[in-house]
């Protein structure tokens, strides 16, 4: 079947441009890993429409070997993660993490949690997490009160978000607080006080996942894809929608998606609210200092930070350490090297997965 | 609630639960790194392979994108 949009990625984004395309009359396939539609934001939500548009769900992409006359990239987000010593112990996840794991089924009623990190990801894994039943006995955000305030008086621009950053407040949101070391059931905070915790859900913010638009040759500028008014990157008949282009969340990536479906140029300016988050949120040095000589850098490795310091670059610390060189292929500390050193991590290559031996011999 | 197997032993899951928060919700972590240090899910969104675990047969399946089924063996011995 030749495809005239293939959109790779179910979450809001991806979603809005397949209804667009299918809209606008163009045979359409839409693409996601997981086993259904709705990405992180709206996972295991019943009743996601989707009518007229073919769907392979279950289904990783390890390369881009295929063609449509437009392929629309709409691979979203995910957290990045700053090491401190026992950040690798099983009670911690990530914020977006837990939140992703009671979505899937991990019953969290009567679970204590500390959530900390940054972002107004963490009010909404607050809110979440509280209906599903779990007692929220801390929200801690690295970023200072003078920050937020600024933050919160911008957002008169912007009155559903205000409304929205209302509904989710939470007593137990303190600013200016940050994890130090995690032990079995507790984490010590910034503070120096100890809270007891079923689960500590910690992440420090999102990245785009632009594996995909790399392995296009899309031109990425300042850590996200660039794109035109109409999302199309720098590769002809390839668009990136959502959080590739930049982190500014839902509103922006339906209407970004719906734009590159239609083949309309997007409305509104949603890269004013992107640079909000950005200044806001802005990470503080003390984090990048958090980690110990055995603290634990690449989880898949288990390489600790001692082994990474006499190394220069990402491929050194790969050829000497095997840093960044397991199943996840670095997604996970290749952004913490360049948090902690500045090292960029833009190789891949395909297959962008581990796949088993035989689905490369059929290949 | 289908039935399914972890490690050998039987167990009941919930309807509609990924083979990660089956996990969890037993107990039982989802594997043990090369350093021998027990590891639970991290993003729960399929790129940190923290949850990687052996799907009837198929090893480095990510637990966390895929749903119980009944009668699904499952091990956590991936490295």
């Amino acid at each position: 079947m030749r495809y005239d949009a293939i959109i790779i990625g179910a979450g809001p984004a991806g979603l809005a441009a397949a209804r667009a395309a299918k809209h606008a009359g163009k045979q359409t396939l839409i693409i996601d890993d997981n086993h259904g539609p709705g990405g992180q934001i709206w996972r295991g939500r019943d009743g996601i429409e989707l009518k007229g548009v073919d769907r392979r769900f279950s289904t990783q992409i390890t390369d881009l070997n295929f063609s449509a006359t437009q392929i629309i990239l709409a691979t979203g987000a995910r957290e990045l993660f700053l090491p401190f010593p026992g950040w690798t112990l099983p009670h911690v996840l990530g914020a977006g993490g837990l939140q992703a794991m009671a979505k899937q089924g991990l019953n969290v009623q009567g679970k204590s949690v500390v959530i900390a990190g940054s972002g107004p990801l963490l009010l909404a894994v607050a809110s979440n997490l509280k209906k599903a039943g779990a007692d929220i006995t801390l929200i801690a955000e690295q970023a200072p009160w003078s920050s937020l305030l600024h933050f919160g008086s911008q957002l008169l621009r912007w009155p559903s978000k205000l409304t929205q950053a209302l509904q989710l407040f939470n007593i137990n949101y303190t600013p200016n607080l940050w994890p130090i070391e995690a032990k079995p059931g507790e984490v010590l905070m910034s503070n120096g006080k100890t809270y007891p915790c079923n689960y500590l859900a910690c992440a420090f913010g999102l990245l785009p996942n632009l594996e995909l638009a790399r392995l296009a040759n899309c031109k990425i500028e300042n850590g996200f894809v660039k794109v035109n008014r109409h999302q199309q990157t720098s590769v002809q008949g390839i668009y990136a929608v959502g959080e590739l282009t930049g982190i500014g969340g839902l509103e922006k990536a339906e209407a970004e998606g719906e734009a590159a479906g239609a083949g309309t140029a997007t409305l509104g300016n949603h890269q004013d609210f992107v640079k909000l988050l950005t200044r806001t949120f802005k990470l503080r040095d003390e984090l990048k200092q958090l980690a110990q000589p055995d603290t634990i850098l690449c989880r898949c490795e288990d390489i600790p930070f001692s082994r990474t310091t006499q190394c220069s670059s990402m491929r050194e610390a790969k050829l000497q350490t095997r840093c960044g060189m397991g199943p996840c292929q670095g997604r996970i500390c290749g952004p913490i090297l360049e948090q902690l050193y500045g090292w960029p991590s833009d190789s891949v290559r395909q297959p962008l997965y581990p796949v088993p031996l035989k689905s490369l011999i059929q290949s | 609630m289908p039935h399914i197997v972890i490690n050998g032993t039987p167990h009941q899951a919930d309807e509609k639960t990924t083979v990660a928060a089956a996990l969890m919700n037993l107990g039982i972590t989802s594997r043990t790194s090369v350093s021998g240090q027990p590891r639970n899910p991290l993003c729960g969104m399929g790129i940190c392979f923290e949850c990687r675990v052996t799907i009837d047969g198929i090893a480095y399946q990510r637990g966390c994108q895929v749903e119980v089924r009944e009668g699904m063996e499952v091990s956590t011995d991936a490295i």
